[in-house]
């Protein structure tokens, strides 16, 4: 963050806020290394707690703000990736997760192969919406965290906890620009769990989520196909069809499909699906396919609203 | 924005459903009024935007209408009739009060046995399209639609579709908007129909 702030600001000598940069030096006699190891969290050591560089200004978050709003500023410096479209939902059997690939600063595509779903055990899953570094950041020291749990408890951590532990450590960042929207996904003793958890400290337990830019569209799909009976085959399906509506209406979401299944004895990783490929040709030879593709052309090819076939012509 | 509309065509008929609220900032003045016009025996417009705008321009294309059938004893075809609206809408945009109105247009043409959709926003863009919506609810019903639309569908399965897409809005939409009222034009004239 130092470099970061000599970067930018007018000249390093004539910063008008220089007893910050003291401050930022004071910080600096942490070594990178030890910063973020379980060395630097597990233990006080002689430093005090360690905490993250912040810019040193009156309002750190602010200054973050003035360099990454790029609704009010279009040509602003760094672009936080934003536009995603991520869903999981509870049935009978398991928890049904699927997100888009699509990684988008401001109108620009970034990447159209980005892994939003962060394995963080083989037990727990957790979705990534918002600042793509933010949410895998927390999500692997949440794996780190949970390790460590059932080396000290001798058993798994339950789903509630870890995404109230995460929960509790976005909320302590809560104001200082950490931007995060994820579902938490698992099973423990209590069957299939899922949790919503973003950056402003909100945590909720449910049966249907989906976040993003897209997710009124998934929304749109899931809520209209949903029943808590579904088999594992309509689940997937269902699953696919959501994200595919949302990668084809909203310009934030797209690319390809990444879909698991949350079951008794972990999660497992079904496969990644071409939206466009969808579109035209349908998943393939997947179990739920109906067969063909889901485009609304293409599935409704040949067909005419017209009546003129049912009107009696011989009065 | 919070008012809400949607429309589709299914065999040989065309649907449009509209919220009935009335609101003035945040509040709401009357829960059963009518945004869906009539505009002749075969073509109607549902419409929603600036209050004010909206049933002035709304009887204005009315009444033109309604001149263009005394004159020529015909009505125009829902595509001319549209194509006019647009336009106005259009001349309207480039004048020093432009009307802020959004429109659903449906309507049915004897000469090709075809319903016809129109979705047209205050911009003056006009599109014929199989379904459409104006509002915060095009968020949720597009998907909904692209999924389930069917251009052949019987009227119940069409009423079914439709009620999909309300229903969607009510769940996932924060704002309550009420009552939808439904029309249904088909080759013998216009109705409402109840849900």
């Amino acid at each position: 963050m130092n470099t970061f702030v000599s970067r930018f600001a007018p000249s390093s000598s004539a910063l008008p806020h220089s007893k910050g940069a003291i401050a930022v030096e004071d910080d600096e006699k942490y070594s990178d290394l030890t910063w973020g190891s379980q060395a630097g969290f597990g233990h006080l050591g002689t430093k005090g707690i360690p905490s993250f560089k912040v810019p040193s200004l009156a309002d750190p978050s602010a200054f973050l703000r003035m360099h990454t709003d790029d609704y009010a500023d279009p040509s602003c410096r760094i672009k936080i990736q934003h536009g995603t479209t991520t869903l999981a939902f509870r049935f009978k059997g398991g928890i049904i997760v699927a997100v888009d690939s699509r990684a988008t600063a401001g109108s620009y595509i970034a990447s159209g192969t980005v892994k939003k779903v962060i394995e963080i055990n083989p037990y727990l899953l957790g979705t990534m919406a918002g600042g793509a570094a933010d949410c895998q950041y927390w999500e692997t020291y949440l794996g780190i965290e949970c390790r460590l749990h059932e080396l000290r408890n001798r058993e798994r951590i339950s789903v509630a906890a870890a995404s109230k532990f995460l929960s509790n450590l976005v909320y302590s960042y809560k104001g200082m620009g950490l931007s995060m929207g994820t579902m938490i996904c698992g099973w423990d003793k209590t069957g299939p769990a899922l949790f919503y958890v973003d950056s402003d400290g909100t945590r909720l337990k449910g049966d249907i989520f989906s976040v993003g830019s897209g997710s009124t569209y998934a929304y749109g799909v899931l809520d209209q196909g949903y029943h808590w009976d579904l088999s594992d085959e309509d689940a997937q399906e269902l699953g696919r069809r959501s994200i595919y509506a949302a990668g084809h209406r909203d310009a934030y979401s797209g690319n390809t499909i990444n879909l698991y299944h949350v079951k008794e004895q972990g999660w497992e990783f079904l496969g990644n699906y071409d939206v466009t490929k969808m579109h035209y040709d349908g998943p393939g030879n997947v179990p739920g396919a109906t067969g063909g593709g889901y485009g609304y052309e293409v599935r409704t090819a040949g067909r005419s609203a017209s009546d003129a076939d049912a009107i009696d012509t011989s009065a | 924005m919070a008012e809400c509309s949607f429309g589709l065509v299914g065999k040989g008929y065309v649907l449009i459903a509209s919220d009935t609220s009335a609101s003035r900032s945040i509040v709401k003045m009357k829960e059963n009024e009518d945004k869906i016009k009539g505009l002749g025996p075969n073509l109607m417009m549902a419409y929603g935007g600036e209050p004010g705008d909206t049933i002035q321009f709304a009887e204005y294309v009315e009444r033109n209408l309604r001149l263009y059938h005394i004159r020529h004893n015909h009505t125009l075809r829902p595509a001319s009739a549209a194509a006019w609206i647009r336009r106005s809408l259009a001349d309207s945009l480039r004048s020093r009060h432009p009307y802020s109105v959004n429109l659903i247009l449906g309507g049915y043409d004897h000469t090709s046995s075809m319903p016809n959709l129109y979705w047209i926003d205050y911009l003056g863009t006009m599109v014929e399209v199989p379904f459409a919506a104006h509002g915060y609810g095009a968020y949720f019903a597009l998907a909904t639609l692209d999924r389930f639309h069917d251009p052949e569908a019987t009227l119940e399965e069409g009423l079914e579709t439709l009620k999909r897409c309300i229903n969607e809005v009510e769940k996932r939409l924060i704002i309550s908007l009420g009552k939808f009222m439904v029309k249904i034009i088909d080759r013998n004239g216009m109705r409402e129909v109840e849900l």
